[in-house]
Formats: C-alpha cells, sequence, structure tokens
C-alpha cells in the first residue's frame, strides 16, 4: 500500500509545485475564500516585518495568529512553500495511517458483534468486507491531497493547513490509543484555533472505548479515566500558553488571538454566516448575538456523545464539520479536512437520500464565489448581496449534507440490528420514519 | 471702537503690556492668481499660566482662559477649504491642511493628556462654531518627531502632544464670523474691514488659523509672554475673482478698500511683492506710492516689498481711502515658472474595493544639495496598511528611511501612525508606495452618503531645505510677521511645512435596507442545521404503521368516488 501513497503524494506535490511558479499563486492568494483575517499568509509576513521593526506584533489589529506561529515561521521564512506542502503530505500520511488503523478496529467490532449474534440475520450486504475497505485509506489520502480546496489553501499558504495538520496528528494519536500524544495534540489544536476543544467528547469516547470501560456515569473507573484525560490536556495547554508568553513577555496575544476569535470585529467576507450578519446587526443587540452564535459551535457536542457514544469516529467527523461550518472565520481549507474522511463512510451511500443535488450546489457555489466577488468588488455591477446569497446557499449545501451523512448512519444502524427487509404486522413492505 | 489711552499701551501703572500687530501681505503668484496673507498678532507680556490673570485687553479672553485652564503650551488651530498648489505657487508661508487641522503641546503639569485634549477639543468646537468635537481617539495620533514646539519649550517629551485632523471638515462663513470676533478691532477697522464672506469664500484657496505660543519676552529670555497669531490666507483665482486679467487691486479682491486703523494697533502694514523674477527689471507696478521699500531674504530667496504704513499720516492725505493696485508694465511670459525646491503630490492606487496603494512622490528639485524631510502619514483604521509592502525608491533604486516610526492601528480604537525621516538626494524625485487593505464596516459606521467615500487626512512633510542665499538672524520684533513665524536656527536652511493632497477611498458597503432581512435569513440557515440535527438526535427509526388517512386523503377519496376513479 506504500506504493500508491507515494504516487499520490508526487502527484500533489508536482500539483502544487506547478501551482506555486504560476501567475495563478498571487491570485489564489488574495481570495477571501481561501485566506481569512486568521490564517491569510500576508498577515505573517506583516506580524514578522512589525517585529523586525520592534513593535509588537499585537500591537495592531491585522495580526491573528499564536506566538508559536511567529516562532516556527521566523525561521522557515524563506522555505515557505516546502513548509506548506510539507504540511498537507504530513495531514495526508497522518490521515491513511489513521484510518488504515480504524478500519481495523471496525473490522474487530463487526466480527465481536456478529459472533454475539446482535445483527439481524439478513444483511450480509451491509456488512463491511476487508475487500472493500482496502482501498479506503488511500482514498481518503487522495482526497485530501487533490481536492481543490486543499491545492487552494496550500498554494495561498494559509496557515489552515498548519491547523489541519495538528488535528489529523491529533486523530492519528487518539485511533492508536495514546492517550498523552491525543492530549498534547488536542492541546495544540485548540492553542491554535480553540474550537477543537470540542474535539475533546469524541477523543474520551474513543479513549474509554478502547480500554474497554463502560461509559455509565456512576462508574468510578470512567471519571478517572476522564479526568486523567482531561488533567493531561489542561496541562499541555497551559504549558503551551505559558510558553507563548515567554516568547514576547507579554499576554497580549490572549486578546489578539482568542478576543478575536470569540468577539469577531473584523468583518472581512469569507464564506461563512458571520460577517454579513454582524455588518448589518442593530448596535444593541451585537453582543448577544455574537454569544449565540459562538454557543451554536459547541452546544451540539453533548447531544450528539450521547446518541453517538458508541461511534465516536463519526462523532468526530460531524464535530469537525459542525465547527467549519459554524466557526467564526471558516474557509475552504477547513472544509477540506472532513471532507477528506467521506470516503471512510462510503458505505452509507445507498442510504444517502439529496447527495446529488448537494453536491451540485456544493460544486455550483465554488465557481459563483469568485465571480459574485469579482462582480460586487472589482465591476460594481452586483452588490454584497449576490455574495451572502452564495454564502448561505453553499453553508446550508454543508448543512444538509452532513445530516445527510448522519441520516444514513441512523438508518444503517437501524437496519443491521433490525434487519434489511421490514415487513409490517400484515407482512407487506414497511416504511422506515423518523418520529 | 473705543479709542484707548494710545495705541498699545496699557493703562497706566500696570506691567503687563500687550500689543498688536497687523499685516497684510499680497503676494502675486506665477500663474496669474494673487495670494492675501492677513496676520493680527497680540503679544501679551503676562504669564498665563500661574497668577490670576482677570484682566484681559488685546488678548481675547475665551483663548486665554482656554490656555491657563487646561494646560496648553502651544495651541496651532487651522481651518481650511481648498489646497495649496505648491508647484505652480511656489512655497507657501504657510499651509494648512484641507479640513480641520488641531495640534496641541501640553504642560509637563497635565496629568491627563487625553481627558484635556478631549475637553480643549469640545471647547474650540464651540468657540470656533466647527465640528472639532469629532476629533477622538480615531483620528488622534502622538508624532514623535514631526511638530516640534514652535515657541518656547524646555525639554519636548512628545506623550505631551496631539495631533489631529478633519479632512471631511467643511470652511464657512459661520466659522469667519467667531475669528473674526476675537481680532481686537474686530472687523470694524484697519486691515480686518476687508475680510468680507462674500469675497474670501469666492476663491481657490482658504485658509483661516489661530497659533498661541509662549515667546521670549526679549532678547536676553528671561520672562515668557504669550503670543497669539491670528491668519488669515487666501486665493484668488486669475479666472473667477479676476476675470481672465492680471490686474489687482483691493477693491477687486475684496470688494472693500483700507479706510482707517485700528487705533488699538501698534504697527499695521500692507506688503506687496514686487520681486523681480529671473533676474529681470520690475514689471510689476503699485499704486499709489508705496510708503517705503524693504528687502528681506524669505524662504532662502531675495526678495522686495512694497510697503504701505497705514499709520504713516501721509498715506491717507489725499484719499480718505487706499486702494493697492497691482499693474503689471508688460505681459509677463508665462513659461518660465519658477519651481519650489520642495514639493510632493500623494494619489491613490489600485482598482476595486478590496486593496489599493498610497503613492507618495516627493520632489527634490535643488540641483546639487541633497536634505532629509520627515514624512507623517495618518490613515484611518480601516484603511489595513501592510508596512511589509512599504517601498522608498528614488532614481530607481530603494531608499532606506534613517528613521522609522509606526504604530499600527486598532480597529475602531486609534489610526495608523507612520513617521519617516528620508534623504532626498539632488535633483530627484522619490515614491513612496505602500498598500492597504479596505475594510467592510458595520451598517451604522458609514456617513450619510456612504459612496462618496471616506478621506484620509493630508500627510506632512517637515524638512529644513537649504536656501540659495543665507539668511541674517531675524529680530522678530523689527521684522515683518510673514518672516518670523517658524523659528530658524541657522541662516542656511529655512524651515518648510508641506501638506498632500487629501485622499479620497471609497470602500465595500453591504445593503443597507436589508439587515431584518439579513437577520431573518441567516438565523434560519443556522435553524436548518439545528432542526435537522434536532430530528435526527432526539428521534428514532421506526417502522410506518399504516394510517386510516387523514382529512385531506378523505377528501381526496370523496372526489375520487364522484370521478369514479378507484380510491387511494
Amino acid at each position: 500500500m506504500a506504493a500508491p501513497l507515494v504516487l499520490v503524494v508526487l502527484v500533489a506535490v508536482t500539483v502544487r509545485a506547478a501551482l506555486y511558479r504560476s501567475s495563478l499563486a498571487a491570485f489564489i492568494a488574495e481570495r477571501v475564500e481561501v485566506a481569512s483575517p486568521l490564517n491569510a499568509w500576508k498577515r505573517v509576513v506583516e506580524g514578522l516585518a512589525l517585529l523586525d521593526l520592534g513593535v509588537s506584533p499585537y500591537s495592531g489589529a491585522i495580526f491573528h495568529e499564536t506566538p508559536l506561529i511567529i516562532y516556527l515561521f521566523h525561521f522557515l521564512i524563506e522555505y515557505a512553500e516546502l513548509v506548506f506542502m510539507i504540511t498537507d503530505v504530513l495531514t495526508a500520511v497522518a490521515l491513511y495511517l489513521a484510518i488504515q488503523d480504524f478500519n481495523k478496529v471496525v473490522f474487530k467490532k463487526q466480527k465481536l458483534l456478529i459472533e454475539l449474534d446482535k445483527y439481524a440475520p439478513d444483511v450480509a450486504e451491509l456488512i463491511q468486507t476487508p475487500m472493500e475497505m482496502h482501498y479506503i485509506p488511500l482514498k481518503v489520502a487522495l482526497f485530501y491531497l487533490l481536492n481543490p480546496y486543499t491545492v487552494m489553501s496550500c498554494v495561498a499558504k494559509s496557515t489552515c493547513a498548519i491547523n489541519n495538520s495538528v488535528i489529523a496528528f491529533f486523530i492519528l494519536a487518539t485511533i492508536k490509543g495514546s492517550a498523552f500524544l491525543s492530549a498534547v495534540f488536542l492541546a495544540l489544536a485548540t492553542y491554535q484555533s480553540l474550537y477543537p476543544l470540542t474535539l475533546f467528547a469524541p477523543a474520551l469516547l474513543y479513549l474509554l472505548q478502547r480500554q474497554f470501560i463502560p461509559i455509565k456515569l456512576k462508574s468510578k473507573s470512567f471519571w478517572l479515566y476522564t479526568m486523567q484525560y482531561a488533567s493531561l490536556y489542561l496541562c499541555s495547554l497551559v504549558v503551551i500558553i505559558c510558553l507563548s508568553f515567554f516568547l514576547l513577555s507579554s499576554w497580549d496575544f490572549i486578546p489578539s488571538v482568542y478576543g478575536f476569535i470569540l468577539s469577531v470585529p473584523d468583518l472581512t467576507p469569507n464564506i461563512g454566516l458571520f460577517w454579513y450578519f454582524f455588518a448589518e446587526m442593530f448596535e444593541h443587540f451585537s453582543l448577544f448575538f455574537v454569544c449565540v452564535f459562538q454557543i451554536n459551535v459547541f452546544f451540539y457536542t453533548i447531544p450528539l456523545a450521547i446518541k453517538l457514544k458508541e461511534h465516536p469516529v463519526f462523532f468526530m467527523f460531524v464535530q469537525l464539520a459542525i465547527i467549519s461550518i459554524f466557526k467564526s472565520y471558516p474557509t475552504v481549507g477547513d472544509i477540506a479536512l472532513y471532507m477528506a474522511f467521506l470516503p471512510v463512510w462510503s458505505h452509507l451511500y445507498r442510504f444517502l437520500r439529496n447527495i446529488f443535488i448537494l453536491s451540485c450546489v456544493l460544486i455550483f457555489c465554488s465557481f459563483l464565489f469568485p465571480v459574485l466577488w469579482h462582480l460586487w468588488i472589482y465591476a460594481g455591477s452586483a452588490n454584497s448581496n449576490f455574495y451572502y446569497a452564495i454564502t448561505l446557499t453553499f453553508n446550508i449545501g454543508q448543512i444538509l449534507l452532513i445530516s445527510d451523512y448522519f441520516y444514513a448512519f441512523l438508518r444503517r444502524e437501524y437496519y443491521l440490528t433490525h434487519g434489511l427487509h421490514l415487513t409490517r404486522q400484515d407482512g407487506t413492505e414497511a416504511m422506515l420514519v423518523l418520529k | 471702537v473705543a479709542a484707548g489711552p494710545g495705541p498699545g499701551r496699557a493703562g497706566a501703572g500696570q506691567e503687563r503690556r500687550d500689543e498688536l500687530r497687523e499685516e497684510l501681505l499680497l503676494s502675486p503668484l506665477p500663474t496669474g492668481d494673487v495670494a492675501a496673507t492677513f496676520q493680527f498678532r497680540t503679544r501679551w507680556d503676562a504669564d498665563l499660566q500661574r497668577g490670576a490673570v482677570s484682566h484681559y485687553r488685546l488678548f481675547p479672553k475665551a483663548l486665554g482662559r482656554l490656555v491657563a485652564a487646561l494646560g496648553v503650551r502651544e495651541l496651532h488651530l487651522a481651518l481650511t477649504q481648498g489646497f495649496w498648489r505648491t508647484r505652480y505657487w511656489g512655497q507657501p508661508p504657510l499651509q494648512a491642511p484641507a479640513g480641520a487641522e488641531l495640534w496641541v503641546w501640553f504642560q509637563p503639569t497635565v496629568t491627563d493628556v487625553d481627558k484635556a485634549w478631549k475637553e480643549l477639543s469640545n471647547i474650540l468646537s464651540g468657540i470656533f462654531c466647527a465640528s472639532l468635537n469629532f476629533i477622538d481617539s480615531t483620528n488622534t495620533v502622538i508624532p514623535t518627531a514631526s511638530f516640534k514646539p514652535l515657541g518656547l519649550a524646555n525639554g519636548t517629551d512628545h506623550h505631551l502632544l496631539r495631533y489631529a485632523v478633519l479632512p471631511r471638515e467643511v470652511v464657512c462663513t459661520e466659522n469667519l464670523t467667531p475669528w473674526k470676533k476675537l481680532l481686537p478691532c474686530g472687523s470694524k477697522a484697519g486691515l480686518a474691514v476687508l475680510l468680507k464672506a462674500e469675497r474670501l469664500f469666492h476663491s481657490s484657496y482658504h485658509s483661516q488659523a489661530v497659533h498661541i505660543r509662549p515667546v521670549c519676552r526679549d532678547a536676553s529670555c528671561l520672562a515668557v509672554s504669550w503670543e497669539l497669531r491670528q491668519t488669515l490666507t487666501v486665493v484668488f483665482d486669475f479666472f473667477s475673482s479676476g476675470q481672465g486679467k492680471k490686474d489687482w487691486s483691493l477693491f477687486k479682491m475684496f470688494s472693500r478698500t483700507l479706510t482707517d486703523t485700528c487705533p488699538l494697533a501698534s504697527q499695521s502694514k500692507v506688503y506687496v511683492d514686487i520681486s523681480p523674477k529671473n533676474n529681470e527689471k520690475e514689471l510689476l507696478e503699485v499704486s499709489p506710492p508705496p510708503t517705503s521699500v524693504h528687502e528681506a531674504i524669505v524662504q532662502g530667496d531675495k526678495k522686495t516689498y512694497a510697503v504701505y504704513d497705514l499709520l504713516s499720516p501721509s498715506l491717507f492725505n489725499t484719499s480718505r481711502s487706499l486702494n493697492v493696485q497691482l499693474k503689471w508694465k508688460r505681459p509677463q511670459d508665462s513659461s518660465e515658472m519658477p519651481i519650489p525646491i520642495l514639493h510632493a503630490q500623494r494619489y491613490v492606487g489600485g482598482y476595486g474595493l478590496q486593496t489599493g496603494e498610497i503613492c507618495t512622490l516627493i520632489y527634490n528639485t535643488h540641483p546639487y544639495r541633497a536634505f532629509p524631510v520627515i514624512l507623517l502619514e495618518t490613515v484611518p483604521w480601516y484603511l489595513r496598511l501592510y508596512v511589509h509592502t512599504l517601498t522608498i525608491i528614488t532614481k530607481g533604486k530603494e531608499n532606506k528611511p534613517s528613521y522609522i516610526h509606526y504604530q499600527p492601528a486598532q480597529d475602531r480604537r486609534r489610526p495608523h501612525l507612520l513617521e519617516m525621516l528620508i534623504q532626498l538626494p539632488a535633483n530627484s524625485v522619490t515614491k513612496i508606495t505602500i498598500q492597504f487593505e479596505r475594510a467592510l464596516l458595520k451598517w451604522t459606521e458609514y456617513p450619510p452618503d456612504p459612496n462618496h467615500g471616506f478621506y484620509v487626512g493630508s500627510s506632512v512633510l517637515s524638512a529644513l531645505v537649504p536656501s540659495v542665499i543665507a539668511m541674517k538672524d531675524i529680530n522678530v520684533e523689527q521684522s515683518p510677521l510673514f518672516t518670523s513665524l517658524f523659528p530658524s536656527s541657522d541662516g542656511s536652511s529655512y524651515f518648510v511645512r508641506l501638506y498632500t493632497e487629501p485622499l479620497l477611498v471609497n470602500l465595500p458597503t453591504p445593503d443597507f435596507s436589508m439587515p431584518y432581512n439579513v437577520i431573518c435569513l441567516t438565523c434560519t440557515v443556522v435553524a436548518v442545521c439545528y432542526g435537522s440535527f434536532y430530528n435526527l438526535l432526539t428521534r428514532t427509526f421506526h417502522v410506518e404503521e399504516p394510517s386510516r388517512g387523514g382529512l385531506a386523503k378523505r377528501l381526496a377519496n370523496v372526489i375520487r368516488k364522484f370521478r369514479g376513479v378507484p380510491p387511494l
């Protein structure tokens, strides 16, 4: 399996290198869908230039990266393109290894449940076989590396690639079962962009499952393990934040990075829902709606944890998607990360209801974004409502895609336990509804 | 006007003397326009800071109380309409940027400078009927190298300095009236009778300013006096005011003539610049004949002035009114326009509403001398400057500034401040470019006409320009007022402060008619997510039981029975 992966990596690197040398690189770097105020490369360069001038990069409102990025790029600024290409490759390789391990876990669990007779007798066609699961890790790596969103993100040198890489390593560490590494990478991911905090729940559930600790609120071993994991996570977070303090000897980065993410002062258009909402908000309600929108990202965690406690990796996928859609400054790089997981659920294809329409919506909106931006900003023949409409449609497309996959997943689980051919009491074929 | 006991002399027994000098300078400009600069200088030998000063005579009480109460050391306020075209009109005696400009040095005893600044701008707003109350932290900066004190100073901690400019401010008659009221004679006698609003505002450039500063009382400088200068510069246009003819007169410019002097003034003079251009003989003829001729070296050049001393008894002998007339002896060639040694221009480059570029061009036309210039740029926070894109190119090569002070903006709190010391080589053009990104503001932050654009205040260039002819040390009391505004350190160069054009930049706008729609639509999308997830999380799959059919189904079956079609 290594050879096809190497081939994919080579193709991806070639595509990126070719784009770096072409004239499209400057065009892509300026696109607001790819570069947001949080992760644009221009702002990283600006922050380093401010540091050279003797001014703290956090004294202005341009630079919102963590001190870790300053530290990293202080040394690597000349090799920036190489750094981003390597980051993408590392992410793909991490996802490949993670999904390979995950497949083994899925297969083992499936075997156990078949032996325990938990499945209905006629679900043979729903069971995943090693044959069809063989190529999934490669497909995941392919989906991530050759996704146009990822390629654009890499060519624009958006630091979203670094965030994705950290999350990918976190997923790898979790699936391999190492609680310490998982906590460290999760702390790093939270330190970088705050929202991966919600991935604590699926990681905990997965590790508990792997340790065969039952998830019951009364169980002592559950609380013990949770406390251990939480303390590992919090300690790594504190250590990383204190190291950042010592880099520039000030706590200025906390309001500049986390205050910025949470209070959304910069209304630069992006593919998310926040910018126009707060541009048109009545001043009186601004704080209220900021709080509502931020809570919206975090509050799906507990209900999802209750519903999906047996399937923590799917939970992680849904949580990643929710973060990508509702975070304050989303970019296409964030979307590329959760889309890389879609091949893992390819066995759900038969239960997806609207996949054709949704993929058309997503593809058309991706093409319309630059067109309507040009019409608004350069041609002057459209106004901001056009771009906003595409934002709305794109986000509805993403939301319906995720809920479609969720529906398909739950439906397959129902069929596995109740049988594929359902009959009503009188013997005729039955329909399945959500009630 | 009360006739006092003699011009300039206070009542018997008082040590505190105050003195008023007024002066008008008429200078014909190379393009055929004429510039008239009025200066009214009140010098008061009193210490406004300490001591309860209760009797104000020539010095206006409003300003005196302001200086004492708020601990002001120097105050400079200018309200300007139009732009001084340095390239065509020559170096200005005193330039001000378009709009309102206020810069103040506070005394070291002031503890909270920001609070004093806010109070000061509000009080001045009331005194001059100008919207100076819009000066707040989003347009105030603390320059470190430009705007050094023009009066006496011991120690210059730049944290006591505040500078703000309001480029959108419009100047009109209601600003002129309170300004005239501060003059001791008002607009009833002396040179101020010429200040009629309907002529003054029908001009290319109108700038009125107030300068308050402490000066040395005498040569030994043991005591401090306070000086108030009110200056008004107006440029009358050759085509609209001059009707295409280059002959000017006081009546043609101001529709008034001078009739008598201000009894409170100790000196009242009219200077007319009759310097020959390009070493030729005099082309300009003035009538009536002047009382004297004065030669001075002003801004590095030898200049000749015809002086009309309004206090001399011979002036008003023949007629009750004085109408100075300027006539050209022969038509002037307009091909030889002298180019000033230092001039600059600024413009916005780029297209679209996302990014842009501010380009400043600074010209040094001196044939062999290089000199440094300090450039101060204040850019509002919503144009996000990227200082790593700052490039300074002179003669095709990069020119690194020897001093650079950059303070980045904070959203909705303070503007960008960029100060640089740039060396200008002889006979060169220096191009300074910096890129910016335009921000999208909240819909309530746009002015009523959002598509008009947003103003960026003029940038300030301060330089010591080398003079062609060495200047002698001047005695402030003896020389004309227009030569003594800026202190000169040595005779080899003179101080010049130039302002570039203000810029007008468009920002992308949201649709102002749609706040409810936007809120509803966005909340709908969030609700779609919430609804889908709620359904999937709280409901479970069930096999569908056949229902007897709702009302709609039964009604449909009834209609089908009538049609003769099998029921559902």
